[in-house]
């Protein structure tokens, strides 16, 4: 299947010699969503900005849908819709004017029961006749949302979607999202909350100082990058780990109550049966055992910190 | 041509005129409403006709020019300036659209509601003083002429100007006082031989001069050369705006 998405070799340097992106290329395809992570300043906002039409890419192409984003423009940016980071909304139109003027812009013509519909999905219903500079910050956010939504793309890009929004706001984004995603809606999000991609996103993309650094399926990744951790609490204090269980990648705490296996979650529970058998066997009794799962922000952090 | 996105920028930018109703039509009729009543009404009358035409009415194709230039200019820049302030550009330069369609939306809703002003201006002068339009379709030609130009330099001063004070600086500090001096208020021949060729520099000169001759016949130059001049600025004025959107000048990085 063609990808919805397709980035080649895509680099920017801008004028004042500042590379924001190195060689980029990535597909995505229908309905996928996927969670580009990556600290401030690592181009995020300029590999969308280009996607979207806002930047000049300095090299490299982009295809949406197999069109090009320069020379097919049109059919290109029909298919993309764009919830930007700042809240840059017209702050004395109202909510249903401003929703039906980027239906407009977007080449559709006037369709009241979509804005309807896309007004009411993100609870903006009561709302329609108010000036946007009367609303909340969540609030706002959600128009952007219906603004991106009004020409019905195939592609929805969140830039920071849930930066300073509200618990109830959040969740009903991420059904919204799951809503689109199921619908064939491509989502590609970005986020400085990692439990959110890790909630929401299929595929991860980690993105830092312009390069892409890894392109993964999210279980995938945790499993290959992720790492579980038993804490065994003993019955009676060890001096040392026993010989016996020098194969294992145990630690003993300070006070040697504690055993510690650190095992990668691609290895399944075999690690943990094994070392549990083991303490059987040799007569060492536990009480009570806590297992801990890294998250994809841990491994997001490592990540980080192995590539500095 | 995206015709549903030229129809939202149009409509979107003359909802702004309906919403400032004060600030867009009432202002600027109100403010040359005075002018006719001290120009026209109480020094007008002290003075002689200027090539046989009544002074009150010799002045009307100057003042609705003068309005017409000073609100296509301040109208089309506000239009565009104002999103890239707020940053809700993002939006128009991320549509299927191109930089035609956007100059045709923005530019004109800005030309419309000047020639719109124009007429009201011209409507209300009728209270004030005896005006008759001796070439209709050359009036309406310039007044629509005039005001697609001078939006046009709007366009590319709200695209130039990193602030409000940019904004205003061009229409107060040279547009302003060009139309002033650009036989608005007297025939160039009433000056002195020097003056009235540096006069002759002034573009404005020209616009009034041909706008003036769609009313009364009169004119200080050749209608030829005035259409011929405003047609040079509208030129210029493509140019500049074709170049800002090829090299996305303040607009792409």
């Amino acid at each position: 299947m063609q990808p919805i998405l397709r980035v080649e070799n895509l680099s920017k340097v801008y004028e004042g010699g500042f590379t924001a992106l190195k060689d980029v290329s990535l597909e995505l395809n229908q309905g996928e969503i996927f969670a580009l992570l990556g600290p401030n300043g690592a181009g995020k906002t300029t590999l969308i900005s280009i996607v979207c039409g806002l930047v000049n890419p300095s090299a490299g192409k982009v295809e949406v849908a197999g069109h090009d984003i320069i020379t097919d423009y049109r059919a290109a940016r029909a298919l993309i819709g764009l919830v930007p980071q700042e809240l840059k909304t017209d702050s004395f139109e109202s909510v249903w004017a401003t929703v039906a003027f980027s239906r407009g812009l977007f080449g559709k013509k006037r369709d009241d029961a979509r804005i309807e519909r896309v007004l009411r999905d993100l609870s903006l219903w009561d709302k329609k006749d108010n000036k946007i500079m009367t609303l909340s910050g969540g609030m706002k956010r959600r128009v952007l949302i219906a603004k991106a939504l009004a020409h019905e793309p195939r592609i929805l890009f969140l830039d920071e979607p849930t930066a300073g929004v509200d618990v109830e706001l959040r969740r009903d984004m991420w059904r919204l999202v799951r809503q689109l995603s199921d619908e064939g809606v491509t989502i590609i999000l970005t986020t400085h909350y990692l439990e959110e991609a890790e909630e929401m996103a299929d595929r991860i993309g980690v993105i830092r100082k312009g390069e892409l650094m890894l392109v993964e399926e999210k279980t995938a990744l945790m499993r290959q990058f992720g790492q579980k951790r038993l804490t065994i609490h003993l019955a009676a204090p060890l001096g040392t780990i026993p010989s016996a269980f020098a194969g294992h990648n145990l630690t003993l705490s300070a006070d040697g109550r504690d055993l510690v296996l650190v095992y990668g979650t691609g290895q399944g529970s075999a690690p943990v049966s094994d070392l549990l058998r083991g303490l059987a066997m040799a007569g060492i009794a536990y009480h009570d055992l806590e297992t801990h799962q890294s998250s994809l922000e841990d491994i997001f952090v490592d990540l980080m910190r192995e590539n500095a | 041509m995206n015709v549903h996105a030229v129809k939202a920028i149009y409509l979107f930018e003359m909802a702004r005129t309906w919403r400032t109703l004060l600030q867009s039509v009432v202002s600027p009729v109100i403010s040359t409403a005075l002018y006719f009543i001290v120009f026209g009404s109480a020094i007008g009358g002290h003075m002689a006709p200027i090539d046989g035409v009544a002074y009150g009415a010799f002045i009307v194709p100057g003042l609705i020019m003068l309005t017409l230039l000073t609100q296509s200019i301040s109208n089309a820049a506000f239009g565009i300036y104002f999103p890239r302030f707020v940053g809700t550009i993002y939006e128009v330069l991320s549509a299927p659209i191109s930089y035609v369609e956007i100059v045709l939306g923005y530019v004109g809703a800005a030309a419309t509601k000047s020639v719109m002003l124009g007429i009201i201006i011209l409507a209300t002068s009728t209270f004030f003083v005896d005006v008759k339009v001796l070439h209709p379709v050359w009036m309406v030609s310039f007044l629509v002429l005039t005001a697609v130009t001078f939006s046009l330099f709007g366009f590319i001063i709200g695209i130039w100007a990193d602030g409000f004070e940019k904004l205003q600086m061009i229409p107060l500090l040279i547009v302003t006082p060009l139309t002033f001096l650009g036989g608005s208020f007297y025939s160039i021949d009433m000056l002195p031989p020097f003056w009235r060729s540096v006069t002759l520099f002034n573009p404005v000169v020209y616009l009034v001069s041909g706008f003036r001759w769609s009313f009364f016949g009169v004119s200080d130059v050749n209608i030829g050369i005035s259409l011929g001049m405003t047609l040079v600025f509208l030129l210029a004025c493509l140019v500049a705006v074709w170049w800002i959107f090829r090299t996305g000048y303040r607009l792409k990085s």
